[in-house]
């Protein structure tokens, strides 16, 4: 179908060709609106260019060098850093350790989450409380929480010191390779488990009732109105903390090099910590920019991933 | 057209001049003062004792008394655990101090690097001293503590488990690693306290461990730094002496597990003089020098040079409160917390004068000896590489029936490349 195309009005641009018409004064009701609009996502604007877009592009750039910090040295070594990447003995390891971390802590996080948050949901008494207690250690200071943990799960600590009450003789948690991860997963599990768990209180609270009460005279059990109606109905929320929980854990530093410095024998070395000792400690800065770009990709591309997984598997988004 | 291309670009500058606006609000300045104004001078330290700082802001205040161009100077704390990981991030980010306390197991990278401005030398300081913090025949930083690490002992804890004094032992000529691991199995059985620790290893910072395989004569590496000791015989047997003390005889601090010395919770502990800071009068303690091993006896230095950053945007007036921190009459005043190589200084009663906690007796067998035999901590360039891959491989040796030479092999696997550079 042919269209024409809408004559533009000169009105608010400008004189006519002629420049007969007098002259618009500058600061039409139009170029106001704009101001204001740009005023207010300037901060946030002017936050992002340069705490996020200008560091994202000079990772890039400095992945391309090597910059050595003692010498004063920067210099480009053209796709040097890529290859090495690609011929790393260790990260097959560091990937691996990684992908530990990040699906224990999903799995262990959002499972907890979600079923703290339906226990809470029930009108119990002493919920509030309950509800306080476990959200509280979102808003303690993560390396304070490490630290306190790490007393914890020493050999000698609080622990094992309760396990020994039970006659369980507990391990070395930090020490041994078997529980090292483990430990670090469950450390951060319970800092951010109260946020999920309030993200999901929140969704829960706003499933109707009547669903349920049409399922219960439908015949239908706990477990499937559970299965059928509560989890379709909270799915944009599990999408959320999937998300947030999946971004979170790849990015885990503090709690690993508070706790085991990415040992024993580098069962705890996350890509994270990997990148840190080999740009702040060795002083590679360019691969350690080259190992953060490898970081930003995997982020992006599971991002991407459960974004469109959502056409699948969540329920309605609003 | 053209009008909407001007608008968008009136746009973008506007938006670029708020952006540059907001970045130059936010930069401020780095606190250095201005090349040709009075001059603010921060150095680097590890330690934040109120008696080391005071030590160290007396100086200055002393300093800039006679210097009037030299406004302040900051002392600026980093924390010990990662203390050349700050030190090197505030030098990437173009933030550098003026000087800097660098520890001898990176020595070897700064001083090669080029990172350092050339000081002045001292004949005064002990050839051996120096030897690290020089390059070509230049010195690049002062020795400015030569520190050997001795023997703290609590010796109310060996009262009540019924064991010896060191003092007794060396009178007998028994003061060996033997008899500290019979003792420490003794306390730990009797009082259940940790019969010995070497302080800041935690089963992470191994080259503390040298103070313990130098008396089996063993070494992390060649004196040219290529070969491997690790897997050599003397390095095996003296690791295998330590996992029989720690797994079997229960004789030392246990891996995932912590004995604060200080806070009596051990009755030995292997550190330096500078830790007599932390000494309080809970308990009878003595100073004693490093246990024999099978080669006899021996000693090790741990040392922290103070430079001079070339990138310091005052670097000659920095140079000069160096020159000045570190002369004669103020390196004995050092010397009360940090040991000074200088001949003129090594005598017990020069050092008394500086010390009130160690006497005499302690001085001469921990502190001058020390001073005089001492062999440095294992130090490399790339040290930072190889001591994480060190560390990794040592983990497989802190857990019970560990196969020692199989572990120490794979140490030595993991670093060759770093040591053939």
């Amino acid at each position: 179908m042919k269209t024409l195309d809408r004559p533009r009005s000169t009105a608010a641009t400008g004189p006519p060709e002629d420049g007969t018409r007098a002259a618009q004064p500058f600061w039409t009701s139009r170029r106001r609106d704009q101001l204001a609009g740009y005023l207010f996502i300037a901060p946030q604007l002017i936050g992002t260019v340069v705490f996020v877009l200008i560091p994202l592009g000079l990772v890039v750039w400095y992945s391309f060098h090597e910059w050595n910090v003692l010498a004063g040295t920067f210099h480009s070594v053209g796709t040097d850093n890529y290859h090495k990447l690609l011929d790393d003995p260790k990260l097959p390891g560091v990937l691996r350790a990684t992908a530990y971390f990040s699906v224990g802590l999903v799995v262990l996080n959002l499972s907890l989450a979600l079923a703290l948050a339906v226990l809470l949901n029930q009108k119990l008494r002493g919920s509030v409380v309950f509800r306080t207690l476990f959200f509280s250690p979102v808003v303690v200071s993560l390396v304070a929480w490490t630290i306190v943990w790490g007393f914890l799960l020493q050999k000698n600590g609080g622990i094992n010191a309760g396990l020994d009450l039970i006659g369980v003789h507990g391990p070395n948690w930090l020490r041994s390779e078997g529980t090292s991860m483990l430990s670090a997963v469950v450390v951060q599990c319970f800092k951010n488990v109260g946020l999920n768990m309030v993200l999901f209180l929140a969704a829960l609270q706003g499933v109707p009732r009547e669903l349920y009460e049409a399922a219960t005279v439908d015949g239908a059990g706990r477990w499937r109105q559970f299965w059928r109606i509560t989890v379709p109905l909270i799915s944009p929320t599990i999408l959320l903390t999937s998300i947030i929980t999946v971004v979170g854990s790849l990015q885990v530093f503090a709690q690993i090099a508070v706790l085991t410095q990415g040992g024993p024998s580098g069962s705890t070395t996350v890509l994270v910590y990997y990148l840190y000792q080999q740009a702040f400690t060795f002083h590679h800065f360019g691969y350690g920019a080259t190992l953060s770009v490898l970081l930003f990709l995997i982020v992006l591309v599971l991002t991407v991933i459960q974004w469109q997984m959502r056409k699948k598997w969540v329920f309605h988004e609003s | 057209m053209n009008t909407q291309r001007q608008q968008r670009t009136r746009k973008f500058a506007a938006l670029a001049a708020t952006g540059l606006l907001a970045l130059t609000a936010c930069g401020g300045g780095d606190g250095s003062g201005s090349d040709d104004g009075p001059v603010t001078l921060r150095m680097t330290v590890w330690s934040g004792a109120p008696e080391h700082l005071k030590l160290l802001n007396g100086i200055a205040d002393t300093y800039r008394k006679t210097h009037p161009e030299v406004k302040s100077i900051k002392f600026d704390v980093l924390p010990v655990e990662n203390y050349t990981e700050t030190l090197t991030t505030q030098m990437a980010g173009g933030k550098a101090p003026d000087l800097a306390w660098i520890f001898e197991n990176s020595a070897l990278d700064f001083v090669s690097s080029g990172a350092l401005k050339e000081v002045k030398d001292d004949p005064d300081v002990l050839p051996a001293a120096k030897k690290i913090w020089q390059q070509d025949g230049k010195l690049y930083a002062y020795p400015f503590s030569t520190s050997p690490f001795g023997v703290f002992v609590n010796l109310d804890m060996l009262k009540k488990a019924g064991q010896p004094s060191p003092a007794e032992l060396i009178k007998q000529g028994k003061w060996n690693w033997d008899e500290v691991d019979r003792i420490g199995a003794a306390v730990h059985t009797k009082t259940g306290k940790t019969g010995m620790v070497i302080r800041d290893f935690d089963y992470k910072a191994w080259d503390n461990l040298a103070t313990y395989w130098d008396g089996w004569g063993a070494q992390a590496w060649s004196a040219d730094g290529k070969t491997c000791g690790f897997d050599k015989p003397q390095m095996v047997a003296a690791m295998t002496s330590l996992h029989k003390a720690i797994f079997d005889d229960e004789a030392m601090l246990a891996p995932g597990t912590t004995a604060d010395f200080f806070a009596g919770e051990s009755a030995m502990t292997v550190t330096q003089m500078s830790r007599a800071s932390l000494l309080t009068d809970k308990f009878k303690w003595d100073f004693v020098p490093l246990p024999e091993g099978p080669e006899g006896k021996y000693a090790v230095i741990g040392q922290a040079g103070i430079a001079v950053l070339a990138k310091s945007k005052h670097a000659d007036a920095a140079a000069g409160f160096q020159a000045f921190m570190t002369n004669k009459e103020n390196s004995a005043k050092l010397g009360a917390y940090f040991p000074q190589a200088r001949s003129s200084q090594l005598n017990a009663a020069t050092l008394a004068k500086s010390n009130a906690k160690l006497s005499e007796k302690q001085l001469a067998d921990v502190v001058i000896d020390g001073i005089k035999n001492g062999k440095v901590k294992p130090v490399h360039i790339g040290q930072a590489e190889i001591y994480a891959a060190v560390r990794s491989g040592l983990d497989a040796l802190w857990k019970p029936n560990a196969d020692v030479q199989k572990v120490l092999t794979g140490v030595c696997n993991s670093i060759k490349p770093q040591l053939e550079q």
